[in-house]
């Protein structure tokens, strides 16, 4: 019930993003336009080819992507705040993408062009420095401590992260011209991707959201600090991986498609957890749902505000973000005074 | 009965420091097991080997046969639960929830179905800890008492063999901590639970536990029935304080109490700063610091401190259904403590009370007796009375001794007063009207022996030792005036 409410509202929303634009296209039209591209129906009366062309090749792989980047990073931040104990922890808390970034920015700052990847270098190169983060903290935080308490945990994706923001300040400084296309990526955008970008996501989306979806049990129990956990019978090594590595693998494939969008992973489970409480047997599934209409819905303020020009998507999240989270902040240590 | 859990010279190390040396133990099946030691003794750490929170170094630990270390983690829930200390609280987790987490190590596969033996296991044990009428509150919303209750039904969804608890009373207030362990006791009568538990309450331990585990600096210092493991010595030597063992009025186990080290000696004697005040209603003894009294009084019978002795005069036909209620009323009345007050009741009249003080090199003592015989009973001729007498009067003794006395010396104190009372109505010729033979009291007296408790330590009171020979001759004495004094006013009323 609750699930078939929040799939209409992506439903609706996506609809919305596809429906409004420089050039509006009332919804009739556009599900009209899905029926004779997918299923071969006619459409009653015939749709003119530019109109088919700007659903299909342009805005409908936008709002996908948008939805996919919104769904993963609302999952991930869902994941990490349950793993962490933290409600304030986001999925970038482990310093992922800000791997995955410095990845991007490196593409950018030295104008790498991989064979055979052509324009997909940066976010290949961003999902693999996302990866290779994930294993470098995870990895240091054993070194540190053997039984990889979560503040060892967080406190070297902290490290990781400060290292790497400055090695992306580094590079803002010294270069020239490729300042605003790095401070452009850096902001975040779902737009002209195409759809080859969107379907680089899937794979990660896919396998990232149904590992969590199978751990929802675990990240229970993990709410109630991870000896308890243990105690319950929850292989707690084995499963704490699965998670921070599946959560992490969400966000770094958004980050490698999209840049980093902030505060989707933060107010989005948040406000679910609010509503249906806690247990990640609900929250996940509404957070991937909720969260890619949310993103979405950004995306669509984002290019319709001022446009014809665009605003990164980053910017609107954060401005819509930031005072929510704050609000909801105050909200919560009151509740507990 | 078969051993649930074997544990086999386990050892223990934390970087250079030893905090298990080849501990060794078994628990067997339905049995309530304690874990007792001061702090650093290694008892947590004991708890967490078994519980596989800290990874074995040395020595072995079976459960039901099969070494703990081969169980996956799965395997490991569904034989122990562990209800620790300290829970964190997740927030907005109803209670059901909550317990419902406890069913994961019985579920199978990816996606394990919900099913009804779930479901029933999550009420039955939300019933059992009475939270059944609270399932969909959230733990935040929920007192700490409570919520422990909630993690106990938690392991209890688990439905393990044995159930381990880090001390499991801690935050709760006393009434929690006797319902949750009673609780514990009937589980492991009724469905063979095994529980082990570290205690920090010596006493309650003693209570619940079948057998108990004395830790000492990583060693086990003993092992065994609380009744025979609960020396004075032995807690000296492991929790370092003195401690003093006595029965427990209701359980039969032993009760333990710590003493101070900064007891004041007071120097002052205690006999000499009495105050002694009478009239025809009431003789009260005062004194300016608490004695240890021994009596069979009205109000404050049995072992009791107190600072003021009173003997209430009553009127001969006097008749009350609650005499010791009705005491404490008329001493409420009058502003005494009865907490720290001796209440005795007599028909005699007050004038004729006497007091005698004796000091005999060391030994000091006051005698305050009155007598009056209209009730004497031969008391081994006492079982051919047919009915019990209607008439007042009654013999009143309160000695008060300046000195330490051993619980040996009081009982014996109480026998050489009464074999003194005895004689004196023996030589004053008193006799049971209804034997027509001598009596040996009234079938009313009271006894109050009292000592300061400060001074010359007398281990026994028996009647030829110093305390002994100089408290019979006094009460003797006494009682022989005091019963002439009555004589003499029985005289004169005719």
């Amino acid at each position: 019930m609750i699930y078939a409410l929040a799939a209409i509202v992506a439903a609706m929303c996506m609809l919305l993003g596809i429906s409004i634009g420089s050039l509006s296209i009332p919804f009739s039209t556009i599900i009209e336009i899905f029926l004779s591209h997918w299923f071969g129906v006619s459409p009653s009366h015939p749709i003119p080819d530019d109109l088919v062309q700007i659903v299909m090749a342009i805005r409908l792989p936008r709002v996908v992507l948008a939805f996919f980047v919104g769904a993963s990073l609302s999952l991930a931040g869902a994941a990490f705040q349950g793993m962490l104990k933290n409600p304030l922890a986001d999925p970038y808390t482990l310093g992922v993408s800000s791997g995955a970034s410095v990845g991007a920015v490196l593409v950018l700052f030295f104008h790498w062009q991989w064979a055979y990847l052509g324009a997909f270098t940066l976010p290949t190169a961003s999902i693999i420095f996302g990866l290779a983060t994930l294993f470098l903290v995870l990895y240091f935080a054993k070194m540190a401590d053997r039984r990889m308490s979560m503040e060892t945990i967080i406190l070297t994706g902290i490290i990781f992260s400060s290292f790497f923001s400055a090695l992306i300040s580094l590079m803002i400084a010294l270069t020239g011209e490729e300042l605003r296309q790095i401070i452009g990526w850096l902001l975040g955008s779902v737009a002209m991707r195409g759809w080859n970008y969107t379907l680089m996501i899937v794979p990660f989306f896919l396998v990232g959201s149904l590992l969590l979806f199978m751990n929802y049990r675990e990240l229970n129990a993990f709410t109630f600090g991870e000896e308890a956990a243990a105690h319950i019978g929850v292989d707690v090594a084995k499963r704490k991986l699965v998670i921070l590595t599946s959560a992490s693998l969400l966000t770094g494939a958004a980050v490698a498609v999209s840049g980093t969008i902030g505060f989707v992973g933060l107010v989005v489970p948040h406000m679910i957890r609010l509503v249906t409480g806690p247990n990640h047997r609900f929250l996940l599934p509404l957070s991937l749902l909720y969260g890619g209409a949310f993103l979405v819905l950004a995306d669509l303020a984002a290019r319709t505000i001022i446009s014809p020009r665009e605003l990164p998507i980053g910017v609107i999240t954060s401005l819509i973000g930031a005072p929510l989270f704050a609000f909801l902040f105050i909200k919560r240590t009151k509740r507990k005074t | 009965m078969k051993a649930v859990l074997n544990v086999c010279d386990i050892s223990h190390r934390y970087d250079d420091k030893t905090v298990l040396q080849k501990v060794a133990f078994e628990v067997e099946k339905g049995e309530f097991f304690g874990i007792l030691g001061p702090n650093g003794s290694g008892k947590t750490t004991l708890l967490k080997l078994l519980s596989r929170e800290l990874p074995l170094q040395e020595g072995a630990i079976t459960l039901n046969g099969v070494s703990l270390a081969s169980l996956s983690s799965k395997q490991l829930a569904q034989w122990i639960a562990v209800l620790p200390q300290n829970v964190d609280i997740a927030f907005g987790y109803t209670v059901k929830e909550t317990v419902e987490l406890g069913r994961y190590a019985h579920q199978r596969g990816l996606f394990a179905k919900w099913t009804d033996a779930d479901e029933r296991a999550v009420s039955a044990a939300l019933a059992q800890v009475g939270m059944l009428a609270k399932e969909t509150q959230t733990l935040d919303r929920l007192s700490g008492g409570e919520r422990q209750r909630v993690y106990l039904a938690r392991a209890l969804v688990q439905e393990p063999s044995l159930l381990l608890l880090d001390e499991p009373t801690n935050h709760m207030d006393i009434s929690q901590q006797i319902l949750l362990l009673d609780q514990l006791k009937q589980w492991t009568k009724e469905k063979q639970l095994t529980v082990i538990a570290i205690f920090h309450d010596i006493n309650l331990a003693s209570m619940y536990c079948d057998r108990l585990l004395l830790l000492h600096e990583g060693k086990v210092a003993n092992i065994g029935e609380p009744s025979d493991l609960i020396e004075e010595e032995m807690l000296k030597s492991v929790f370092g304080a003195s401690v003093r063992r006595q029965a427990h009025p209701v359980v039969a186990s032993p009760l333990i109490t710590f003493v101070p080290n900064v007891v004041q000696e007071n120097e002052e004697h205690i006999l000499d700063s009495l105050t002694i005040t009478g009239n025809r209603e009431q003789i009260v003894v005062a004194s300016p610091r608490p004695l240890k009294v021994l009596s069979s009084a009205v109000v404050g019978a049995g072992f009791q401190w107190a600072t003021h002795f009173v003997n209430r005069h009553v009127p001969k036909d006097y008749d009350c259904d609650d005499p010791e209620e009705e005491m404490r009323q008329y001493l409420r009345n009058r502003s005494f403590d009865v907490h720290q007050t001796i209440g005795m009741m007599t028909a005699v009249y007050l004038e004729d009370a006497v007091i005698v003080r004796q000091k005999e090199g060391d030994v000091s003592l006051v005698a305050i007796v009155t007598a009056g015989v209209g009730n004497a009973v031969d008391a081994s001729v006492a079982w051919k009375r047919t009915e019990a007498i209607g008439c007042a009067g009654t013999i009143n003794i309160v000695v008060l001794i300046e000195g330490k006395l051993t619980e040996a010396a009081y009982v014996q104190a109480m026998m050489t007063a009464t074999e003194a009372k005895a004689k004196a109505l023996c030589d004053a010729g008193v006799v049971d009207p209804e034997t027509g033979t001598i009596a040996t009291g009234t079938s009313t007296d009271c006894l109050a022996i009292a000592a300061s408790q400060t001074g010359p330590m007398y281990e026994y009171a028996g009647t030829v030792t110093p305390l002994g020979k100089a408290l019979g001759r006094l009460v003797y004495e006494a009682t022989a005036e005091a019963l002439q004094k009555y004589k003499k006013r029985r005289g004169e009323a005719r």
